[in-house]
């Protein structure tokens, strides 16, 4: 049920004020509450873009860090990809030193406001939490990534919220780095640091990666990764957008010509993945990409400003259970759409989406089919979408990732009423660099094979991210920038 | 950078911009295009073929026809303005080969794109005839250009009011009467013309080479709306093409898919008269 954010400000200064002076032993520390993130009200937010969640008050923050049991064996920080001394955050942050709290985070991760919204918390530094364990629902485990978000947000929002990290005098050496989502922007200011001239290079209009065009503004405002971005500027770093390596000029040439020392290559999972069934080149069907993108970045949300149309819709089918999937149903909802199913062939349980994320979009009136799946999409005479035939399934023997297979139930054929299909089962690597740049190897999926050190096949090359790894997360793309970065810097002040 | 360096109106609706991009200048091949926006928070994503290009000016031609918002805006830009956003060249460049008498069809705007086909066509020592096409004369543009390339021009008009009456399809299946039959045809130009001029070719299985213009975002392969059915197969505009073999594109399906917002883009230029399909279909 959704609690306004006044009421849950006004039951954390009462706890905190009850517990002010007193001893605190784990028992007690378990005892308080989980501190709910304050949301916008679901039937408001259905209507606007803007963020869900409305973030801690400073007592929320201090209550859920005083949850931590200060762990001597800290299960937390192994299963946070970047290694955050969590306990030693979440204590600065009980005592409400958040300045020091965010301090001990940075000294880590680079987007703290970012992964402290993004990060798939439950199946990372929050999966094996002992308050967690203790409790028995992993949902109930000190909400680190909250707290991580709340002195992110302070910092940020403060006078001296921008923060320039100090720059090593010009070292002569130039890096490119191809791509600005969250690999390059680790990459470039991690490398920039060291006094290493840095020039990024996108595609697109507009810096930011997948941050920018596929996550929505209503779970990561634009203006975070903005900032992240002008801080990159205010270090020196050179963007330069509208500019495609493979095209505008060749990843080769960038070496050959134009004197660069070293090379990242970040360009993350941008090929979308179909279903291969019939009707799926009708007008009406999208892959995920297309329609976020029409979304986020081309602003088509905005029907006032923008020149960018949206495809009108009213019965919208999502089909895929991840971020992306949800993140399309959500956008749906927004867009004004009566009805959005979405439709995952396997169960809630397998569905690799955040658990917030699945929650919000129950919330806020996403039709769940689960053990579907789509085998056709009609269209009438016009070639619009009418409808989509699906089929039932049950689970059958774990398959290769451990989860059940889903088995299609024979005969069980169904047709579902729409209008509108957004086809969200994942991405691929986008080939445009491989096959551009020769002696660069690619495994099978296309994705660039690196060493240990996130160097490529070409000396001087590295690359990491979505791009290595085939579509993962945010944290992981970061902490593969780290390592890259970390051996640029090395190879060219060694 | 973009900055607009001369600018000309070639006929009602069709002007033509040459363009500071020394770097798409010096890498573009015939075939290829640019991605532009005229207004960099909430501009539309627009593709328009490289016409032309000068390495050593660092200059690249835009021809364009005004039929909707953005083509309108930035139709209203002038000499010395800067293009926000502009980036390629994108796109598979088209494939120049000697191979004997190569027929280049050009229907209204199709006429730009086609333009450096023709002249590499020409420049590998093909004989290359060149058919024009418009409603009317005043439609007509870069004959003289076109003219200069061409063993053989001919110009027909809807109307009549320029060369001969009627439509680009009926010389083309003359030639391809003729023996010895032509070994090959270039065809750009609207939707339906480029699916009727590969309809034309086909029963003398004369290989027709079409270059699509779906709608766009990024350009670069990563949204999939540009997607058309070649050959019963999925192919991405934007990396696959533009250029496709014209016999096994299903245009039926690119041509609503082109449609898919037409209602909003009325609603957009109702003060701009919109531009009619002239061919049957
Ligand atoms: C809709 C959606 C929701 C997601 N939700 C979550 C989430 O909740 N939590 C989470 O942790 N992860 C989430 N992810 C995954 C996460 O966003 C990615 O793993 C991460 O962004 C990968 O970062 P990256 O730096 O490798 O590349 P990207 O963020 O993909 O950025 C790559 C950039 O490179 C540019 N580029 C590509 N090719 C070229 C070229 N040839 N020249 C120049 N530039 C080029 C692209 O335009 C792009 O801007 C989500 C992904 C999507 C699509
Ligand atoms: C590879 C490629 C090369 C092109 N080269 C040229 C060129 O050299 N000169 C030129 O004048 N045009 C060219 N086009 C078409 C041009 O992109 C469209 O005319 C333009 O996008 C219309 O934008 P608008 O905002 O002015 O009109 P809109 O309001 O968006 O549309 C007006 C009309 O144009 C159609 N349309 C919309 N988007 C496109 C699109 N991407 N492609 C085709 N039709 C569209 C609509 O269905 C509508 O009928 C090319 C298209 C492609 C894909
Ligand atoms: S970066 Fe992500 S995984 Fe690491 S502590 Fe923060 S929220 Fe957890
Ligand atoms: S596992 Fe949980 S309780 Fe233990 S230190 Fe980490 S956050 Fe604190
Ligand atoms: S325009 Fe996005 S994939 Fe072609």
């Amino acid at each position: 049920m959704h609690v306004a954010p006044e009421e849950l400000q006004a039951a954390a200064v009462a706890k905190l004020a009850e517990l002010e002076g007193v001893e605190m032993k784990p028992k007690k520390r378990v005892a308080i509450p989980v501190q709910e993130m304050p949301a916008q009200d679901p039937l408001e937010r259905c209507k606007n873009m803007k963020e869900v969640a409305l973030g801690y008050c400073a007592e929320q923050a201090r209550l859920e860090a005083m949850r931590c049991l200060q762990c001597k064996n800290a299960p937390c920080v192994s299963g946070c990809p970047v290694a955050i001394r969590i306990p030693d955050f979440l204590k600065a942050a009980a005592d409400g030193r958040f300045a020091d709290a965010i301090a001990i985070i940075r000294e880590n991760s680079l987007l703290p406001a970012v992964c402290g919204r993004v990060c798939p918390q439950e199946s990372q530094c929050q999966l094996n939490c002992t308050v967690g364990k203790i409790l028995k629902d992993v949902n109930k485990s000190v909400s680190i990534g909250r707290v991580e978000r709340f002195v992110a947000d302070l910092q940020r929002e403060s006078e001296t919220g921008q923060v320039i990290p100090e720059i090593k005098p010009e070292s002569g050496n130039k890096v490119a780095v191809i791509g600005s989502g969250p690999a390059s922007i680790t990459v470039a200011a991690d490398v920039r640091r060291e006094g290493h001239a840095v020039t990024m290079f996108e595609a697109f209009h507009k810096p930011g990666g997948v941050l920018l065009y596929g996550i929505p503004e209503f779970r990561l405002p634009k203006a975070i990764v903005k900032n992240e971005i002008d801080t990159l500027r205010a270090m020196g770093v050179e963007v330069r957008t509208n500019f495609v390596i493979g095209r505008t000029r060749k990843l080769q040439d960038l070496i050959d010509k134009d004197g660069f020392d070293a090379i990242f290559v970040g360009t993350g999972a941008g090929l979308p993945k179909f279903m291969n069934i019939p009707g799926e080149n009708l007008v009406g069907v999208f892959s995920a990409n297309e329609y976020l993108t029409r979304s986020n970045l081309m602003k088509s949300y905005d029907t006032e400003r923008a020149h960018t149309p949206m495809y009108s819709s009213l019965k919208v089918a999502v089909l895929g259970g991840g971020n992306v999937a949800m993140d399309a149903a959500r956008t749906a909802v927004r867009l004004g759409a009566d009805e959005v199913h979405l439709v995952y062939r396997r169960t809630e349980k397998e569905m690799p989406a955040r658990v917030e994320e699945v929650a919000h979009a129950k919330e806020e009136g996403v039709i769940f089919h689960m053990l579907e799946n789509a085998v056709r999409i009609i269209g009438d005479e016009n070639d619009r979408v009418i409808a989509m035939e699906c089929l039932r399934y049950e689970l059958g023997e774990p398959d290769d990732s451990g989860r059940r297979r889903p088995v299609p139930i024979e005969g069980s054929e169904f047709m579902m009423q729409v209008d509108t299909v957004i086809v969200a089962i994942g991405n691929g690597s986008n080939p445009l660099i491989s096959q551009t740049t020769e002696g660069l190897e690619i495994n099978r999926w296309g994705n660039i094979v690196v060493d240990e050190n996130g160097q490529s096949s070409i000396a001087g090359v590295y690359a990491g991210g979505d791009i290595v790894l085939g579509a993962a997360t945010v944290i992981l793309a970061m902490g593969e920038g780290r390592r890259a970065a970390a051996a640029i810097n090395a190879r060219l002040t060694g | 950078m973009n900055k607009i360096i001369k600018k000309q109106q070639l006929s009602d609706e069709v002007y033509r911009m040459e363009v500071e991009a020394p770097l798409i200048a010096s890498e573009r091949k015939p075939g290829q295009f640019i991605i532009l926006q005229v207004d960099d928070d909430f501009g539309e994503r627009i593709p328009l073929t490289i016409a032309d290009a000068d390495a050593e000016m660092g200059t690249i031609t835009l021809i364009f026809q005004s039929v909707g918002r953005t083509t309108h805006l930035l139709a209203e830009m002038k000499v010395g303005d800067r293009i926000p956003d502009l980036l390629g060249p994108l796109g598979q460049p088209t494939h120049i080969e000697k191979v004997g008498h190569v027929v280049c069809v050009g229907g209204g705007i199709g006429v730009a794109p086609l333009h450096p086909i023709a002249q590499a066509m020409k420049a590998v020592g093909n004989k290359v005839t060149i058919i024009l096409g418009a409603r009317s004369r005043n439609l007509i543009i870069m004959e003289d250009e076109m003219r200069s390339i061409a063993d053989e021009l001919i110009v027909m008009t809807d109307d009549g009011s320029y060369g001969r009456k009627g439509l680009v399809t009926e010389p083309l299946k003359e030639l391809c009467e003729q023996t010895p039959k032509p070994d090959m045809a270039v065809i750009i130009g609207p939707p339906i013309m480029m699916k009727f001029g590969a309809e034309t070719t086909r029963p003398y299985a004369v290989p027709t080479v079409v270059s699509l213009n779906t709608i766009m975002i990024d350009g670069t392969g990563m949204c999939g709306g540009c997607r058309v059915t070649v050959g019963g197969e999925t192919k991405f505009v934007c990396v696959d093409g533009p250029e496709f073999d014209g016999h096994q594109v299903d245009f039926d399906n690119m041509i609503k898919r082109l449609g898919a917002y037409k209602k909003r883009e009325n609603k957009d230029h109702e003060a701009h008269h919109c531009r009619l399909d002239r061919y049957p279909s």
